[in-house]
């Protein structure tokens, strides 16, 4: 399978914090791979050094290759901009624009940059909000304002959101972990339609959220990638005593 | 049983103090907005509004031009004002490498603290001096200068209030920092950095002494904004130590109109500030 996302060697450093150590690992095209670990294993710091998003935290020192379509984003002369817009980003808490409609919301992603042409912004809210399965909800109301939708709804809007600007790569950050079982599911399902499409990468508490929704399932520790597999065999027969401990709840 | 009746005794007397010392800062401001609204009404007419003060033995006249005047410096004020404030904070909140903001912080907030005539005579040195001439022009930059410190730190402490995911959910859509700043974070703290607007308007409409030396004031209309202008507190100043009656009136009215402008402000102003804590 054509790997999408390659990490070499990645390292990062907040001030003298070793936050992630020598992590190398492939996230394969149209798939979901889920990262998990206890809190503070670097899993959040690693998903957020793949669009860039360290660039805004000045103590933060980001070494090794990150390669999207085998060129390194931190390459001196890219555009951390650009490769936010290949590589979109679903937040832990729903965060919709609280002075923007839910129409506005969708098409944010373009308002934002200056660039709306009517009828094409039309058709993109309403393809994106299909795909999200949040189209019949919302239809009736789309100006109303994003934050009246309740906490899974704006969750979708989000996705809704990130995948309107047509991204090639969709990192999730513990998406669910706000939210009610019921909206849970709907994320669940939705996040196994949209790798027909992109390569997810998802980070997730919820060890069975990983084993329902993952191809691949990387299980980290104090900053240390242990061990990377097809889901099943990981939640099966680990390789690595620490994973096992791990998935069977013994720590973490 | 008595240590109750000694603490009771106790809490009555610290209440009373209390109460005193509200008074104390209460009774003043009362005493002046009584007074200057019974002398400002017995003295205002539709003519303040519409004329310009009549010469020495007339009686009548107004200080249209004072209030025109006053507008349009405080106008020309803001536009200076405002994008360095405002653009100078957004720098402070989202760019500003530590020690330079540090540096920048420390300095708007001894600016803030400069006596305002000090203000004057910088303008004075900086304009009137190569300029030749009083100017509106002058008044307008002393009062900026007022304006900037003020404008700077309280749209900086608003922006830091706008919550991190916002700029993040932003910054993830390909949005690049300078509009994420402007159109995500900036547009978020709207209704509090139209509170701190507000206020420094409200703070330049009542400066005197910035002026003195800058604007100067007129008796008539100015046409340029090269030429010396009238403005409100000037004209209150110079017709309150005149030794005309008419004059006298027409202070107090202008202090009356005064009043209530920077009254209207502050409120406006409160009412920018709670709109924003419902949400």
């Amino acid at each position: 399978m054509y790997t999408k996302v390659k990490l070499e060697n990645l390292n990062v450093h907040f001030g003298s914090n070793h936050a992630v150590r020598d992590v190398s690992i492939d996230f394969p095209e149209n798939s979901v791979t889920a990262i998990i670990g206890p809190s503070g294993c670097g899993k959040s710091t690693v998903l957020r050094s793949i669009n860039r998003m360290h660039d805004l935290a000045p103590a933060a020192r980001v070494t090794g290759k990150i390669l999207l379509d085998d060129s390194d984003i931190y390459d001196k002369g890219v555009d951390p901009v650009s490769i936010r817009r290949r590589v979109g980003m679903v937040f832990q808490k729903p965060n919709p624009f609280p002075a923007m409609s839910i129409y506005d919301n969708v098409i944010a992603g373009y308002k934002l940059n200056g660039r709306v042409n009517r009828a094409e912004a039309d058709e993109i809210v309403e393809s994106s909000l299909k795909r999200v399965a949040l189209w019949d909800e919302v239809k009736d109301r789309l100006k109303s304002n994003a934050m009246e939708l309740s906490g899974g709804q704006q969750q979708r809007l989000c996705i809704a959101r990130t995948i309107a600007v047509k991204p090639e790569v969709i990192l999730m950050d513990e998406p669910a972990s706000a939210l009610d079982p019921l909206s849970t599911l709907k994320i669940e399902e939705l996040i196994e339609e949209l790798k027909e499409k992109y390569t997810i990468i998802i980070v997730t508490h919820n060890m069975q959220q990983a084993a329902r929704v993952s191809d691949i399932t990387a299980f980290f520790y104090l900053g240390e990638l242990i061990e990377c597999g097809e889901t099943r065999k990981i939640f099966t027969t680990p390789d690595q005593k620490q994973t096992e401990d791990y998935i069977t709840g013994r720590f973490g | 049983m008595r240590s109750v009746t000694l603490r009771k005794a106790n809490n009555l007397l610290m209440t009373a103090l209390m109460v005193a010392a509200t008074l104390s800062v209460l009774v003043p401001l009362a005493f002046i907005f009584v007074h200057i609204i019974k002398m400002g009404l017995s003295s205002i007419s539709l003519d303040f509004f519409t004329q310009i003060p009549k010469p020495t033995g007339e009686t009548g006249g107004g200080m249209a031009n004072g209030i025109v005047g006053s507008a349009v410096m405080i106008a020309m004020a803001s536009l200076l004002g405002l994008p360095i404030g405002i653009f100078g904070a957004i720098y402070l909140a989202e760019y500003g490498g530590s020690r330079i903001s540090s540096v920048i912080r420390f300095a708007a907030d001894v600016l803030s603290g400069i006596p305002s005539i000090i203000t004057g005579m910088v303008a004075y040195t900086l304009l009137v001096v190569p300029m030749k001439g009083f100017s509106a022009l002058a008044g307008s930059v002393a009062l900026a200068m007022i304006m900037i410190p003020i404008v700077l730190r309280t749209t900086e402490e608003q922006l830091k209030m706008v919550p991190g995911s916002l700029r993040e959910a932003s910054l993830a859509l390909g949005v690049p920092l300078w509009r994420t700043s402007l159109k995500v974070t900036l547009r978020s703290a709207m209704t509090g950095v139209m509170t701190g607007i507000l206020l420094a308007i409200a703070r330049v409409a009542g400066e005197t002494a910035p002026l003195l030396f800058t604007a100067l004031g007129n008796q008539f209309w100015s046409r340029k904004l090269t030429e010396p202008m009238a403005a409100m507190p000037l004209q209150i100043f110079s017709f309150a130590i005149s030794p005309y009656e008419d004059w006298h009136r027409l202070a107090w009215a202008g202090a009356l109109v005064l009043v209530t402008v920077m009254f209207s402000l502050s409120l406006a102003a409160r009412y920018f500030g709670r709109s924003r804590q419902k949400g």
